[in-house]
């Protein structure tokens, strides 16, 4: 019986979920058109493919971030995870080079988690709002960086080749951060959408009194949601330094912006409640867009920063206009 | 449950309050007279800050005087005026600083002059009426002509060329970029055409995607200059990435720990840098030889500075009286590997 009823939902979601994402399935296709008609070299197969690498990290931490805030929170400390995720790991193929590539990413994953397990406690036990505990994580992380690193950087010869080559290979015929990207949007996909924790998660996010009626633990679900918060900007910084070549204190500053941004452009209401797996994706993606076409049109670069705002803003006005119409 | 709260938020405002402020002091034997000098840099976690700060702390060894390295966590100007405040009320004898912030940081330093401690600014220098000399890394005409001329060799004084800068509001940067302009007006470029100069902020991630748009956007690209350290390490991980080493050549200013790879792999052929040890070292000798009152911050008076030999106070052509280091050196396949490992 039970079964039955989650199918239903289930149903009655991707249904609603595939309108909401027309408005901007609509506007990335517009925008697409006009920078292509401005730089035929913007549509090449190519160029596609860098668009996407460069999405991948983005698009991996607004999973994490859409639900922390479907739980009517916030993680501003993201950024500083990836610093300290990427430091570490950039420190530990420094001084161990024969280790594997791969290992990695399980030191990034269980860094990012632990960092990301503290930030829940806080929220979770000790009661503190959010925003205020994820503020001060945010400092105490990157301050952990600068200590750590001693004010260094871990520069491209000090990583062994085959770290720096493992954002550069593919899996299966796919670019292997794009491989990472899609494996943790599947996991994520059935978790959030085909499990009863992932429900519980959009519950307690709708409605907090009554999701502790029905039983749900709240505690343990706000402690889930900033751990895998952490574990993804853990994995980030993996991937972040392996493609960028190079771990320092500043890594990532103000990136925790962007991957908000990007889950606010994707249709994730910041009051909680509400958010889907494939607006985020979108959202990324028109992130993505924004970064990756601004400098393929020859315009001026002060422009540039102006016309970033100004297409945010004509996208969320859009979509609203588009999904009122469809919505009717 | 509410006490657990507030103590929750009382730790972590305590532990956030306590990882913004750090800095080092290192003690030197107590001698005859020591002065005690502190260096201000940009910001804590900077690679050439810290060689600076090397420097700085091996020329005041020399003396056996106190030097005390600090710098703000994150690079403002506010950072820097605190640290400022908090030197004037310890009475230390000399300030040496470079400035986030060329006038924000005056008001502050005129307070400490009239405080008796001597200020000198180095790298990036405050307005004359802040300082008494400033001790400059190098001509910014120089800087600018050597990386035209470089980049004219490498692709045999003809095809496009673009520059990948740091901020757009960045003193030391725009200098430069003016001098590249000027220095190609000259006849025998007549063949390069600078076609944008684009800025990466001076982040891993814009600077790395400004490069690859550069590919995109102009497909007879030829050259890159960048005269910034992150902008012209990421712009050689992009050629890399592109597979377009030898197609596109690269040189600008960084830092040699951190282009070794790229210099060895072809992606950049040269690049230049002054040394950073040596401008930290020249700075803390000036700074000494203003407490001793051996030199005063006058045009055309002479100290020795240490291992560097003698030093001629000259006219600043943009206000007030400098110290030049000299000449930027030119880093490439043959000298890396001896540099790499030392800034």
């Amino acid at each position: 019986m039970e079964k039955i009823s989650i199918l239903r939902n289930m149903y009655l979601n991707l249904k609603i979920s595939k309108f909401k994402g027309i408005g901007l399935v609509f506007f990335i296709l517009l925008l697409s058109i006009i920078i292509g008609l401005r730089n035929p070299n913007y549509l090449t197969v190519g160029n596609i493919r860098d668009m996407l690498l460069d999405t991948t990290i983005l698009a991996i931490m607004a999973l994490g971030m859409m639900l922390v805030i479907v739980t009517r929170g916030i993680d501003l400390s993201v950024a500083s995870v990836l610093a300290l995720s990427g430091m570490l790991v950039g420190l530990f193929v420094e001084k161990y080079q024969w280790a594997p590539a791969s290992v990695t990413i399980f030191i990034g994953l269980a860094i990012g988690s632990f960092c990301g397990a503290i930030t829940g406690f806080i929220v979770a036990k000790g009661k503190v709002m959010p925003i205020i505990a994820t503020l001060g994580m945010m400092n105490v992380y990157r301050g952990l960086t600068f200590v750590i690193s001693g004010g260094r950087w871990v520069n491209a010869h000090q990583m062994p080749e085959s770290f720096k080559q493992m954002t550069r290979t593919s899996i299966f015929g796919i670019d292997f951060l794009i491989f990472i990207a899609i494996l943790v949007y599947i996991v994520f996909y059935y978790f959030i959408y085909y499990t009863r924790t992932g429900r519980q998660i959009y519950a307690v996010g709708s409605n907090p009194e009554a999701a502790h009626i029905t039983g749900i633990n709240i505690d343990y679900i706000l402690q889930l949601v900033y751990t895998l918060m952490g574990s993804l900007s853990g994995l980030a910084g993996v991937l972040w330094v392996s493609r960028y070549a190079s771990a320092q204190s500043d890594t990532a500053m103000g990136l925790e912006m962007s991957v908000i941004a990007a889950c606010v452009l994707g249709g994730v209401k910041i009051t909680g409640g509400s958010g889907e797996v494939y607006g985020v994706l979108l959202g990324s993606i028109l992130i993505g867009i924004i970064n990756n076409a601004l400098p393929l049109v020859r315009i001026s670069p002060f422009w540039k920063l102006a016309l970033q705002g100004v297409i945010i803003l004509v996208a969320v006005i859009i979509n609203a206009i588009i999904q009122k119409k469809v919505e009717r | 449950m509410k006490k657990t709260s507030s103590l929750m938020l009382a730790l972590v405002i305590a532990l956030s309050v306590a990882s913004s402020g750090c800095g080092r002091t290192a003690q030197i034997s107590e001698a005859k007279k020591a002065y005690t000098i502190g260096m201000i840099v940009k910001g804590l976690g900077n690679p050439f800050m810290e060689a600076c700060g090397k420097g700085f702390e091996e020329a005041l060894k020399e003396y056996g005087d106190r030097a005390i390295y600090q710098g703000p966590s994150i690079p403002t100007a506010e950072g820097q005026i605190e640290i400022i405040e908090n030197f004037i009320a310890q009475k230390i004898d000399a300030i040496v600083i470079t400035a986030n912030d060329a006038q924000a940081v005056v008001p502050a330093l005129k307070k400490a002059m009239d405080a008796g401690i001597k200020v000198i600014s180095f790298d990036s220098s405050v307005a004359a009426e802040g300082r008494l000399v400033h001790v400059n890394q190098a001509d910014a005409k120089l800087i600018g002509r050597l990386q035209i001329q470089a980049m004219a060799e490498m692709i045999d004084y003809k095809g496009e060329i673009a520059i990948l800068s740091a901020g757009a509001t960045m003193t030391n940067q725009n200098a430069w970029i003016k001098y590249m302009e000027e220095e190609l007006r000259n006849k025998k470029y007549s063949g390069m055409k600078l076609v944008t100069v684009v800025y990466g902020d001076d982040l891993r991630d814009k600077s790395y995607n400004e490069a690859m748009g550069l590919f995109k956007a102009y497909p007879n690209l030829k050259g890159i200059i960048a005269p910034t350290a992150v902008g012209l390490a990421a712009a050689a991980n992009a050629i890399t990435d592109a597979g377009l080493i030898g197609k596109v050549k690269l040189t600008g200013l960084g830092l040699p720990s951190e282009m070794a790879q790229w210099i060895k792999n072809g992606a950049c052929e040269s690049m230049f840098l002054w040394n950073p040890v040596d401008l930290g070292y020249l700075a803390g000798q000036a700074a000494h030889s203003l407490v001793t009152g051996e030199i005063t911050g006058k045009v055309g008076e002479k100290f020795i500075a240490g291992k560097l030999g003698e030093r001629e106070i000259i006219k600043d052509p943009t206000g007030g009286v400098q110290i030049m280091l000299g000449f930027p050196f030119k880093f490439d396949k043959s000298n890396i590997d001896k540099w790499k490992d030392i800034y």
